[in-house]
């Protein structure tokens, strides 16, 4: 079923526009960069391009034109003839003629001017050929213009129609302005058509759809229709006719009972016999509207004598297609708009009626033969006239029963909750239906944690033998144990040795202790001579203690070392030896003192002696005075020259670098080099 | 309620304390306290970490295998409810308790067989080398019986005290 939807028809531009758009496309999408000194066939090619791309846009943009609107004579009569009211078939025709003759006329255009093109000589040849071509092209357009602007307009009044489906069910409302047809619209189904006083207030046709038994309607609301010879009809009452004329639908006629439409029953007559001729095969039914003001018996005798003959008419039209004689009621009824009374009656009896006389076409037609072939319902022929009613077992009817009765009786928890004190206060007792082997065990409760072991880890049904196998298996182990208990006990350490076990351990401690602290502060102690030994650890008496703790005696070694101690040559404190005791004093192994050095120092005690130059320290590593002058007398002769010329010597200061690198060159990170 | 293990070090989770963690993949790892947790953190292998059950028991310190290990095992189907054997289970388990623990006592015992003699050894060996220490070689030879010597006085010389009275 083509949906007729004149909606999707692309926008038609004026002439104006249309060769602006083509234009201005051929000038974006085609190269537009061209020198003269490019090879002629690139000359050609180029703008024969340009011109074959316009009238590529031009042919395209037209022919969608063409294709769009709808032929008069393809689509549904109703709508054909609905198109020429509005429009004028001869000038919708011609219009769109013109469009096609331009296309071709375009398309012959292009042709001759890319012919030509072929043998365009120079750059400004093949430009102006160009330029020809498309002023010509654009000139046609031209031309055409009012057609254009004419479909344009078409298509926007087309796409404002209603969208009437001319073959399904609908309902078709005429009469003479004003009788009420626009308001039963309304009523019946959601349309909001408009509602006037005046004459004509409907102009156009309007689409309602309303539902009865599960199928949709449409209800279509005509402009009045005068009652006129039909060439003097304008446009609106034409679009009237031509869906009486064309759609198959039921009728509604409606008449205005009490005049207040400003046209009698007589002229509402007349104008129905005139128009009976398009209500041949289709269901009417003859409404008399606006009951409110004037009921149906209160009309005068002529109006009713009219009003008869309509309704005769009417009947025929029953009586026509074959169907037996309805009552009256079907084909003239009453209503009032306003207070709504009758309004879904008349409704119902136009449904009704229409789907009677669809269905008997159905029937009628061909078609149906092949769907009626698939139906087929099958009954079972009776027998005989014994009654068989439905068989229900008595169980089941009393099981039923009993079902019922106990639904009412049963107490449910949430009546226990509320009698104990409803939901806050009361709380269901879980264990209540559990299904144990025996009852008083429901309310047991079974630790969960035992010792820092999940109880629930550890049940098992034959727990009890499991146990039982494992303490005999420990009862074995532990028997076996006892055999084997003895241990083989080593040499055991007497107590002397475990004493002197006990002291080396001692000693190894303390040594490691003195390294670790050694170690720990080595870095900031400072390595000091023996000779100064300022904790006095390189004492006498010390080393008599660890002798003698060793087992050794120390005395000798004791001896050994004060004799040639420093200390015991007394530098300062140098007084004659013979001073106060003459030669009563002990010789000691080692050196004795020299005559010129006893002499020396048999001066005063008071006054401190420097040493003379040629007296030998011990520990300076010269042999005796002799050696040791000849030493000071070398090193005198090898600085005198030098200290004679007054040279630079050892002890004076020396820059080693006059212009160290690192001074001199270089970028500093901050700052400026600018000193250096 | 139920007792967890904590994955790290494998002692049990009371309930109220710890951290549980989750992993994308749905793996539940629960820890004993912020200390479990924190090296769990730094990815540190339980395995490789002293004080934990799983080292011990890799490095064969505490004892693996065992038949008091089979009786707890989690169990998910729930049995229907025995007054009976609910007593001999709650009866079994002190039982089952003390058995494994004398056997871990007997484990360790086994383990730390033979450790009396090596100390012996060692000690007389470090007393044979260490005795120069304490005794010098000389005394030894005199006494060899490893008694510590006992402290032996100095004379005092007497030019040291003709000194003092020249100092005078």
């Amino acid at each position: 079923m083509v949906q007729y939807n004149f909606k999707k028809i692309t926008v038609v531009p004026n002439g104006k526009d249309f060769v602006d758009i083509i234009l201005s496309r051929t000038q974006r999408q085609t190269p537009t960069v061209v020198h003269k000194g490019y090879a002629i066939s690139r000359l050609r090619q180029f703008y024969m391009r340009k011109v074959k791309y316009t009238q590529q846009n031009f042919h395209d943009k037209l022919s969608t034109i063409i294709d769009e609107f709808p032929r008069l004579d393809d689509i549904h009569p109703f709508y054909g003839d609905l198109l020429h009211v509005l429009y004028n078939k001869d000038h919708y025709k011609l219009a769109l003629g013109q469009i096609n003759t331009a296309r071709n006329l375009i398309g012959k255009i292009a042709k001759d001017y890319v012919k030509l093109l072929k043998y365009g000589d120079s750059l400004y040849r093949c430009k102006c050929l160009k330029v020809a071509a498309l002023g010509r092209m654009c000139t046609v357009l031209k031309r055409v213009g009012p057609s254009l602007a004419y479909l344009e307009q078409v298509r926007q009044h087309m796409a404002r129609l209603p969208s009437i489906d001319p073959n399904t069910r609908t309902i078709l409302i005429c009469g003479y302005p004003n009788v009420g047809k626009s308001s039963f619209i309304n009523k019946i189904t959601r349309a909001d058509v408009d509602v006037q006083p005046y004459a004509f207030t409907t102009k156009s046709l309007f689409v309602g759809h309303t539902d009865y038994k599960y199928l949709r309607y449409q209800v279509i609301d005509t402009p009045g229709i005068l009652d006129r010879p039909f060439e003097d009809r304008n446009i609106i009452e034409m679009c009237s006719i031509t869906a009486l004329a064309h759609l198959r639908a039921a009728i509604l006629f409606f008449l205005d009972i009490s005049g207040s439409c400003g046209y009698s029953i007589a002229q509402q007559a007349a104008l129905f016999h005139s128009i009976k001729s398009l209500f041949m095969n289709k269901p009417l039914i003859i409404v008399c509207n606006k009951t409110d003001l004037q009921p149906l018996e209160g009309i005068s005798e002529e109006d009713r004598k009219l009003v008869m003959e309509m309704k005769s008419e009417a009947l025929k039209t029953v009586i026509g297609q074959g169907g037996e004689a309805t009552s009256d009621d079907s084909v003239l009824l009453t209503m009032s708009t306003l207070t709504e009374e009758g309004v879904i009656s008349v409704k119902n009896a136009a449904c009704e009626r229409l789907l009677d006389q669809r269905v008997e076409v159905k029937m009628k037609s061909k078609k149906i033969n092949d769907c009626l072939n698939r139906f087929h319902v099958a009954i079972p022929k009776p027998r005989d006239q014994k009654e068989r009613p439905p068989c229900i077992p008595q169980a089941v009817l009393e099981a039923k029963a009993k079902e019922a009765a106990e639904k009412e009786k049963r107490k449910t928890e949430k009546d226990l909750e509320n009698e104990n004190g409803g939901a806050g206060v009361y709380s269901m007792n879980l264990r209540k239906h559990y299904i144990l082997a025996n009852d008083e065990w429901k309310e047991d409760i079974l630790p969960e944690i035992l010792d820092g072991h999940n109880v629930y880890d550890f049940i098992d049904p034959d727990i009890l033998r499991r146990v039982e196998e494992l303490e005999r298996e420990e009862g074995i182990r532990q028997a076996e144990e006892e055999n084997d208990e003895f241990e083989i006990d080593g040499a055991e350490l007497t107590p002397e040795q475990q004493a002197a076990l006990a002291e080396i351990r001692k000693k190894k401690s303390l040594l490691i202790q003195q390294h670790r602290i050694k170690k720990s502060n080595a870095e900031s102690r400072p390595t000091v001579p023996r000779k100064f030994d300022k904790d006095k650890q390189y004492t006498s008496e010390r080393m008599g203690r660890q002798l003698s703790k060793l087992g050794l005696d120390p005395s000798l070694a004791i001896q050994r070392m004060r004799s040639r101690s420093v200390s015991r040559r007394g530098r300062k404190r140098d007084r004659s030896p013979e001073g106060a005791d003459g030669g009563d004093r002990m010789d000691v192994d080692g050196d004795t003192p020299g005559k010129k050095q006893r002499l020396s120092r048999s001066r005063s005690r008071s006054r401190s002696v420097s040493r003379p130059p040629h007296e030998v320290v011990p520990g300076e590593g010269l042999k005796d005075s002799a050696q040791k002058i000849k030493a000071i007398k070398l090193a005198k002769k090898s600085v005198k020259k030098r200290n004679k010329e007054a040279r630079r010597g050892e002890a004076d200061r020396v820059i080693p670098t006059l212009k160290p690198k690192h001074l001199y060159s270089g970028k500093r990170s901050t700052g400026k080099t600018d000193r250096r | 309620m139920r007792l967890e293990k904590c994955w790290f070090c494998s002692s049990t989770v009371y309930p109220g304390h710890g951290i549980q963690f989750v992993r994308n993949d749905a793996k539940i790892f629960r820890f004993c306290r912020s200390k479990c947790h924190k090296n769990f953190k730094m990815k540190r292998n339980p395995r490789k970490v002293k004080w934990t059950k799983a080292y011990r028991r890799v490095h064969g310190k505490d004892m693996t295998q065992d038949s008091t290990f089979e009786f707890e095992r989690k169990r998910n189907r729930p049995e229907r409810y025995d007054r009976n054997l609910a007593e001999n289970v709650l009866k079994a388990i002190p039982k089952i308790d003390k058995i494994r623990v004398t056997r871990e006592e007997r484990h360790h015992k086994n383990r730390m067989k033979g450790k009396k003699e090596k100390l012996q050894k060692e000690a007389a060996k470090e007393l044979e080398q260490g005795i120069s220490l304490v005794k010098a070689p000389s005394a030894l030879q005199k006494d060899p019986f490893l008694t510590l010597p006992q402290k032996i006085k100095v004379s005092v010389s007497q030019r040291q005290s003709e000194d003092n009275a020249m100092e005078e």
